[in-house]
């Protein structure tokens, strides 16, 4: 059986969602934002799992957004593949009357329906008292009180559920069939081939919105609305009015409100007077991004420090043990080098998607979006945008399709062009690694520290890359839809750290199988093509180091070094890297580094596994320092000139803040825009503007 | 007069809306014709502002509050 669960944004949908399925979900989203439909598994007490289904939330059926449009796809279309056999409306129980117009609207597609009221210690803090069994004779279904946040009654939502009929019984709100005239409802009728007339109402607004209505479906949708002159705005407006109108008749029965009950909840409002103050506002917010970066450096230090020793341990142990060889020497220096590169980041990115998270489940992400908008809109974006951009600083992928919500295409457009340059969690790694070579890990006015600070200025550099590029595509397209910023400000409360921490571990579970993937397989190859070379040149430094005259000249120890390096000079990606060293010399980069750049195109943190296969390749087996050590003794060949200074770190720093290195928001980008148009124009103006700016940065810096 | 005629603080009863297609979205939101929204706060920049209606909050920019048109109330 599939259960899918509707409901208003911020009314607790995706808490009961994680109650009824725990760890038993499906591959995760956004925290937060359910941009997809996301699922899971649950058992019911009579022993049966049955699968749920978290649609994203929404105000009604009427799709205005691609977002909403997803509902309507799987409660109307049924070969979708999630198509329901009962829908669970989540409702807010102090808010009843905006809730129950998207059960109205539910109900009426004629699929059995059971009402959730959640939030029921809120509304009793309102002083609103509902008479649940009058509520559920009036609406002619079951209706259970819950609380998702305490997990209160889940059981009875399991068992609600179990019990649930097999055919829809719930009463009709509205007269649908007043709507239109019966000629037109008859053609209606034939055209949307659904079992519920209202689901060819829907259609009839929405069919150029859902996907899967073929385009010559879609077009006779078009005819017929224009041969019957159909307004469909006050035809909605009409049926949105005659369904307050039953649902005031319903509530009037079932819900005795004190007259207190438009109290505000006084908590938030004193948070909000601080909050969204014209000074403190934004004093505060810029205090709490602070205190995120700062503390991504603080509390990570230490169990990274662990992580880095474990791999240096597993190294060291495995190249006294093994048999050496090929083999060990992928295992060790590819496959295990470049694993340790990445998993050392992991403290630090399970803390930013944790913060985001709370920042999220407090309600006070959109307190950033009502204080932004105002900025925003000047630059061509939307308040709503801000979702998306700090959803970037962990990842531009499930960040790019949270852009959904945003209704106007053009603002929508803006903010998926400009949210990879952002500074996501894959870019983490690269800079803590090059901030810890060139800045020291001192401490200013006694409280900041510079390193901190200095990945903070970087993180600032994303997002004046944004904010510049927004305006200059506000200039560029153009369009006539309107744009508008309507949201709810949710009333702040505490996180629900059972639900942070899922998002947390889930997180991280997907950034160690997904990009651990990818990594080992980089990692193999990239072994590979440092291990060999043409077998003509690898003979002939062969022979150089087998010759007497350098076994007399130096020491042994600096004669394996020598040959190792010139060895990797030779082989494959040397070659390849010296091939471009030309174009990429003038930002301060040497062939290593273009490796690394090469490499980065398919996922920006390959960047610190690369490195870690290129100069655990280039030492001599029994040199096991780490990796920074390395990057800090590494110079140029020909100069003698150490390649890591201050310029080239920062020159490098900026290449990875602009450049487009993630195949996945290509993907993604590809998928939301429908096309190669935006994708490739992505690809080329942040690849353009990396160049151009580490040059500069370089060359200034020198 | 409409909506931002309010100042902070100040309540209003909704009579109509200015503009169709704005209105269903309104409407949706829970901003019917009858309702009582109360004008309570504009954000730092000067816009968009912060109303409340039937007991929650929701915010708009001042050019879609001004769809709304209203009538005094004590």
């Amino acid at each position: 059986m599939k259960v899918a669960l509707v409901g208003n944004p911020n009314t607790g949908k995706s808490t009961l969602f994680n109650a009824l399925t725990g760890l038993n979900q499906k591959v995760g989203n956004f925290p937060g934002v359910t941009v997809d439909k996301k699922t899971g598994h649950c058992k019911l007490p009579d022993g049966s799992s049955i699968e749920i289904i978290d649609l994203p939330g929404c105000y009604s059926l009427y799709p205005k957004s691609k977002d909403e449009a997803v509902v309507l796809d799987v409660l109307v279309d049924e070969n979708n593949s999630s198509h329901p056999d009962l829908i669970v409306v989540i409702a807010d129980a102090s808010n009843l009357k905006r809730n129950l117009l998207l059960y109205s609207q539910v109900a009426d597609l004629h699929i059995p329906v059971i009402l959730a009221l959640n939030m029921i210690d809120i509304a009793r803090k309102k002083q609103i008292t509902i008479d649940v069994d009058q509520l559920a004779k009036e609406l002619g279904v079951q209706v259970v009180p819950i609380c998702a946040r305490k997990g209160e009654n889940i059981d009875l939502m399991k068992q609600a559920i179990a019990n649930a009929p097999a055919v829809a019984i719930q009463k009709e709100l509205v007269d649908l069939d007043a709507f239109l005239a019966p000629k037109v409802r008859e053609k209606l009728s034939t055209l949307a081939a659904q079992k519920s007339s209202y689901a060819g109402l829907l259609l009839l607004k929405g069919h150029d919105l859902v996907s899967f209505l073929p385009h010559e479906r879609q077009v006779k949708f078009d005819e017929l609305i224009e041969e019957e002159t159909i307004d469909r705005d006050s035809l909605q407006r009409k049926e949105t009015l005659q369904r307050y109108q039953s649902i005031d008749k319903v509530l009037e029965k079932a819900v005795v409100r004190t007259p207190l009950s438009d109290q505000k909840d006084k908590v938030t409002n004193q948070l909000d007077f601080i909050l969204t103050h014209r000074v403190w506002g934004f004093v505060s917010f810029f205090l709490i991004l602070l205190f995120i970066f700062q503390a991504i450096f603080a509390w990570a230090d230490y169990p990274m420090g662990l992580i880095e020793d474990f791999f240096a341990w597993v190294e060291e142990t495995g190249k006294s043990y093994l048999p050496g060889g090929a083999l060990t020497s992928l295992l060790l220096d590819g496959i295990i080098a470049g694993l340790g590169g990445i998993l050392v980041f992991v403290p630090q990115i399970a803390i930013l998607f944790g913060f985001i998270a709370i920042l999220e489940d407090t309600g006070y992400m959109a307190r950033i979006a009502f204080l932004m908008d105002k900025v925003m809109r000047k630059v061509g974006l939307n308040g709503k945008s801000v979702v998306p951009l700090i959803g970037g600083l962990a990842c531009a992928v499930p960040s790019i399709m949270a852009s959904r919500n945003i209704e106007n295409w053009k603002d929508r457009i803006i903010t998926i062009m400009v949210t990879p340059l952002m500074s996501c969690a894959a870019r983490l790694p690269v800079y803590t690694l090059l901030i810890s070579l060139v800045v020291p890990n001192e401490k200013v006015w006694g409280f900041f520290n510079l390193q901190g600070l200095a990945l903070m200025a970087m993180y600032l550099l994303g997002v004046v890359a944004a904010i510049v590029v927004a305006w200059v595509m506000k200039l560029i397209i153009k369009t006539k839809e309107r744009s508008y910023f309507i949201q709810e400000l949710p009333i702040y409360r505490a996180p629900r750290w059972k639900n942070v921490f899922l998002t947390m571990y889930e997180k991280v579970k997907t950034f160690v199988f997904e990009v651990g993937k990818v990594i080992i397989a980089i990692s193999i190859v990239l072994w590979v093509l440092a291990s060999y070379g043409p077998p003509a040149k690898f003979e002939a430094v062969e022979e150089k180091y087998a010759s007497e005259t350098m076994l007399a000249e130096y020491p042994e120890e600096e004669l394996e070094h020598m040959k190792s390096a010139e060895l990797l000079e030779n082989s494959y990606i040397g070659i390849v890297g010296k091939a471009i060293e030309p174009v990429i010399r003038p930002l301060g980069f040497d062939w290593k580094i273009g490796i690394a750049l090469l490499t980065s195109f398919a996922a920006r943190e390959v960047f610190v596994g690369t490195m870690a296969t290129i100069y655990s390749v280039e030492e001599p087996e029994d040199d096991t320092s780490t990796i920074r050590q390395k990057m800090e003794a590494a110079r140029f060949a020909d100069t003698g000139e150490k390649v890591y200074t201050t310029a080239t770190a920062f020159s490098l720093m900026v290449f990875y803040a602009f450049a487009m290195q993630c195949m996945s928001t290509v993907a993604v980008v590809y998928r939301e825009t429908k096309g190669w148009k935006w994708p490739l124009i992505q690809i080329a103006y942040m690849t353009t503007m990396a160049y151009l700016a580490s040059l500069l940065v370089y060359q200034l810096l020198r | 007069m409409n909506l931002t005629d309010l100042k902070i603080g100040q309540k209003g009863k909704i009579r109509d809306f200015a503009d169709h297609e704005l209105s269903i979205k309104l409407m949706e939101m829970g901003c019917l014709p009858g309702e009582i929204v109360s004008f309570d706060r504009v954000a730092p920049l000067g816009d968009p502002i912060a109303i409340s209606i039937s007991g929650y909050q929701l915010c708009l920019r001042k050019e879609e509050a001004a769809v709304i048109l209203i009538e005094r109330q004590p």
